[in-house]
């Protein structure tokens, strides 16, 4: 039972990673129909932007800020740069750019910082609280969750009771429309890129210093778990990407901790699977919203 | 050029031949890609003015409609709105010189709410307050919505949803709406109840409709000219009077 407990807070507190990054994967979705497979790069990127500037300065808050602006930036870069001109007549041309964006951040990373995995410092102890003899949760675990908790706050009030959210939703879903209506659709495209990127920023300074450090390539993994959670809730739901981090986060912990690290890869490909078969629009797609 | 009969025009005394024109439309060439879908059209909407644009599937009456509010790119020709040149206007900005586009299929985005759907067609709007107060009107002028406010756009019949299209054009004040098939797939009482709307928001606001419709017959029993378009060409443009009594053009091109 003490290991069940372990294990839950341990699935809850990697779920909640998981969930800003589908978060973020959901964004970009919905304003563009693309599924950004270089978020997790970018994510690193923004990473080793907050790496520097607390190097420079001392300071993790500083870094952590730069963080974000840095991927607000590159988001709206990315968008601007390389998205505005793939042709979306194939869903696959858009995917294709993606992975060809891993390759070059990736590799500038590479170049400018090397290869090799730089610790990084975080905000607060991971050493975790005893309750009852049993290690449930870090300040830092508290820290993620408060940080995504106040993450999907934020969107949720954006999107719901912002005249600017109203526009981004009509902007995705009916861009013609919205551009007869007044809507200037391109300008919503760019902020749901920007948005996306910053979250998938934070989700990449969350998760880092709870790996084996910086590198590179150090989303890669924690991309295919976010991607999973994302899809099994439905990429068009932002509860459902919560939901799917989480439920992702607890199977591969409860996985990792009764049946060892190695199959945990598979569970995540097998929920993968099932949910694909049982419901292809996600758990939270609505069906009938979506014939439009 | 195809020469539209514009000689009988000029033997009509209708009020709306004194006003200075809303909409001209001089050898709109327009389409998608290499070939053209309309060639040469003309026509001009007064303010107050309600003109049906008849013809068959295909003829491009709703390509037309698409040029003018710039979806569809001019290749040649002139759009003037109130002395501006519509051509150099993007579509974000043509609901702020006050032309309203209900498109092919009402447009409703049926992943938001009736009064979402609602506030957006406000939302550019720098008059929040006169903004607030359009949205209100509408709800008063259709009830039915105001009863679905918080319904999502997919479970509103076809009638809420042209009402929903429509109300949302009127939230911006329009002096010119672009109506592509209000009827279309819509129970006759309820196309009649629309129509009727149209002529009565004219005589209160002097809104001028530019009005694509399938069903010759009400679009001609509200309208007060019409043009009828034929493979992308302007055949005839005369009053609706005329057209309702022209035998051979109706056989020819409207079906009836």
């Amino acid at each position: 039972m003490d290991r069940f407990i372990y294990l839950t807070f341990d699935g809850l507190s990697r779920g909640a990673v998981y969930a800003a990054f589908a978060l973020a994967l959901v964004l970009i979705w919905r304003a563009a129909r693309i599924v950004n497979f270089a978020q997790g790069a970018m994510a690193v990127a923004a990473v080793y932007v907050a790496y520097s500037v607390t190097e420079k300065t001392g300071s993790y808050w500083l870094g952590f800020a730069a963080a974000l602006v840095f991927g607000l930036l590159l988001g709206i870069a990315v968008e601007k740069a390389v998205m505005r001109f793939v042709d979306h007549s194939s869903p696959l041309n858009g995917v294709v750019v993606a992975l060809g964006l891993v390759l070059v951040v990736q590799g500038v990373l590479g170049i400018v910082y090397g290869n090799e995995f730089r610790p990084v410092e975080t905000p607060f102890a991971r050493d975790a609280f005893q309750i009852g003899g049993i290690a449930v949760l870090s300040r830092y675990d508290v820290f993620v969750f408060a940080a995504v908790g106040a993450v999907v706050v934020a969107l949720t009030v954006l999107f719901t009771r912002t005249s600017v959210g109203l526009r981004m939703r009509a902007a995705a879903f009916a861009p013609d429309v919205s551009r007869l209506l007044g809507v200037p659709v391109g300008g919503m495209l760019t902020l749901g890129w920007a948005l996306a990127a910053a979250v998938g920023s934070l989700a990449g300074m969350l998760v880092v210093p709870t790996e084996l450090g910086l590198n590179p390539n150090a989303m890669d993994v924690l991309f295919v778990s976010a991607f999973t959670a994302a899809v099994v809730g439905g990429l068009d739901s932002p509860i459902g990407a919560v939901t799917g981090g989480l439920v992702v986060g607890l199977l591969l912990s409860y996985v990792s901790g009764y049946l060892g690290a190695t199959v945990a890869p598979m569970a995540v490909l097998a929920l993968l699977v099932v949910v694909l078969l049982g419901r292809p629009g996600g758990l939270f797609s609505s069906s009938k919203a979506r014939l439009a | 050029m195809s020469a539209p009969e514009t000689g009988r025009l000029d033997r009509l005394d209708e009020p709306y031949r004194k006003k200075k024109p809303l909409l001209e439309v001089e050898g709109l060439t327009a389409g998608y890609g290499a070939a053209p879908v309309l060639h040469d059209v003309c026509l001009t909407v007064r303010p107050g003015e309600i003109v049906a644009v008849l013809g068959a599937n295909g003829a491009g009456k709703t390509t037309l409609l698409r040029t003018l509010s710039g979806l569809v790119r001019a290749d040649g020709g002139r759009i003037a709105f109130d002395g501006e040149d519509l051509r150099k206007v993007r579509v974000e900005q043509m609901v702020r010189l006050g032309i309203a586009h209900v498109p092919e299929g009402r447009g409703v985005v049926t992943e938001l709410t009736v009064d979402e759907n609602l506030r957006l067609g406000g939302l550019w709007r720098r008059d929040r307050a006169d903004a607030t107060r359009a949205l209100s009107e509408v709800y008063d002028l259709f009830p039915a919505l105001a009863q679905r406010r918080a319904s999502a756009g997919h479970q509103l019949s076809g009638g809420e949803r042209q009402m929903l299209a429509l109300g949302r054009a009127l939230i911006g004040r329009p002096r010119l709406l672009l109506l592509d098939e209000p009827s279309l797939g819509l129970a006759p009482r309820i196309t009649a109840q629309i129509l009727a709307l149209l002529r009565d928001l004219r005589e209160r606001t002097g809104l001028a409709v530019l009005l694509v419709e399938q069903n010759v017959r009400s679009a001609l029993a509200i309208a007060d000219e019409g043009i009828v378009l034929s493979l992308g060409r302007v055949v005839t443009r005369n009053s609706a009077a005329d057209l309702r009594d022209d035998a051979d053009l109706r056989h020819a091109y409207l079906g009836f």
